[in-house]
C-alpha cells in the first residue's frame, strides 16, 4: 500500500540547497474526537518523521495532534553526496513507513 | 416514524450534549489551556529569554477552517556548524494542546524551515521558537481567525 508520497530531485549539484516535500497518508486521530455516541475515539498519530541522508539524520520533526491529517512535511537539505534519502514515518500502533528517493550528485 | 426534521433535531441535541457537559465541567478552560501552553513553553525555554525575531512564521490571517492550516516557518542563519538552528518550536495557545510540531535540524538542512499543514481549533496566537546553537531563542508569532473550528467540525463528522 503506497502511503507515502515523497518529492525529492533526482540529481543536484554538490552543494545545492534541495526542496524535498513529504506527505503521508494517515488520518492523525486526535484523541479528543467523540464517536455519536459519546466515546472517545482513541488518538492514533504520526509520532515522529525522519530524513536521513546516506545513513545520517538530517532532519527529523516530532508531530503532535495538531498537525493536520495526511501530514505534509517540506523541508530542504543539501546535496552533499551520491546516495539514498531515507524517509521513515513512526507513530501510533506501531506505524512505520519507510521512503527511499535515490539521489546523484554531480 | 421519525420525521427527518425531528431526526435532525435529534442528532443535534445528542451532539451539543457531551460538549455542554464538558463546558460545565470545566470553566476554567480557558485559563488551563493558556497554562498548559506556559508548561510546553517553559519546557522548551527552560526560563531562557526568547527574543523576537529572526524567526519568519507564514500563516493565512483568516482561515475558513481550522481543519488544515498551511503553516511555514523560515528563520534567518548562516546554517553552518559554528551559527545554525538546533530546532524550531509551533505551539498554538488555544488548541486542546499547545505543541504542534518540533522541528530538530542542523547545518545539513541548509535553510532553516518547515511547511506544514496544521489544526486549529479556535482564533488565536500561534507561536513559533527557534533554539539557536549558541543557546539563544528567537520567536515569532501570528494572530489567525478562525471561523470554523478544527474541532468542531471534527465533532460533527
Amino acid at each position: 500500500m503506497a502511503r507515502a508520497i515523497v518529492n525529492a530531485p533526482p540529481r543536484a549539484k554538490r552543494g545545492e540547497i534541495i526542496e524535498i516535500k513529504t506527505l503521508a497518508a494517515h488520518a492523525m486521530e486526535t484523541g479528543f474526537r467523540r464517536t455519536q455516541l459519546g466515546e472517545l475515539i482513541p488518538r492514533d498519530i504520526i509520532r515522529r518523521f525522519t530524513c536521513t541522508y546516506n545513513g545520517v539524520e538530517v532532519y527529523r520533526v516530532d508531530l503532535h495532534p495538531a498537525v493536520a491529517a495526511n501530514p505534509l512535511i517540506a523541508f530542504t537539505t543539501i546535496a552533499t553526496e551520491t546516495g539514498t534519502l531515507s524517509f521513515q514515518w513512526v507513530g501510533d500502533n506501531g506505524y512505520s513507513v519507510t521512503e527511499t528517493a535515490p539521489i546523484r550528485v554531480e | 416514524m421519525t420525521t427527518r426534521r425531528e431526526f435532525l433535531v435529534l442528532a443535534a441535541a445528542s451532539l451539543a450534549a457531551p460538549t455542554a457537559a464538558k463546558a460545565q465541567l470545566d470553566p476554567n478552560l480557558a485559563a488551563k489551556r493558556k497554562a498548559a501552553y506556559e508548561e510546553a513553553l517553559g519546557k522548551v525555554v527552560g526560563g531562557a529569554p526568547v527574543r523576537a525575531g529572526r524567526v519568519k512564521l507564514q500563516l493565512p490571517p483568516l482561515i475558513d477552517n481550522g481543519i488544515s492550516v498551511p503553516l511555514s516557518v523560515a528563520v534567518e542563519s548562516p546554517m553552518t556548524a559554528a551559527d545554525h538552528v538546533k530546532a524550531i518550536h509551533v505551539f498554538t495557545q488555544r488548541n486542546p494542546l499547545p505543541e504542534v510540531v518540533s522541528v530538530h535540524l542542523g547545518p545539513r538542512a541548509g535553510r532553516a524551515g518547515v511547511s506544514t499543514r496544521v489544526r486549529l481549533a479556535d482564533t488565536q496566537t500561534v507561536v513559533a521558537i527557534a533554539e539557536l546553537s549558541d543557546g539563544t531563542f528567537w520567536s515569532d508569532s501570528a494572530e489567525v481567525v478562525v471561523t470554523l473550528s478544527a474541532c468542531l467540525e471534527e465533532g460533527l463528522i
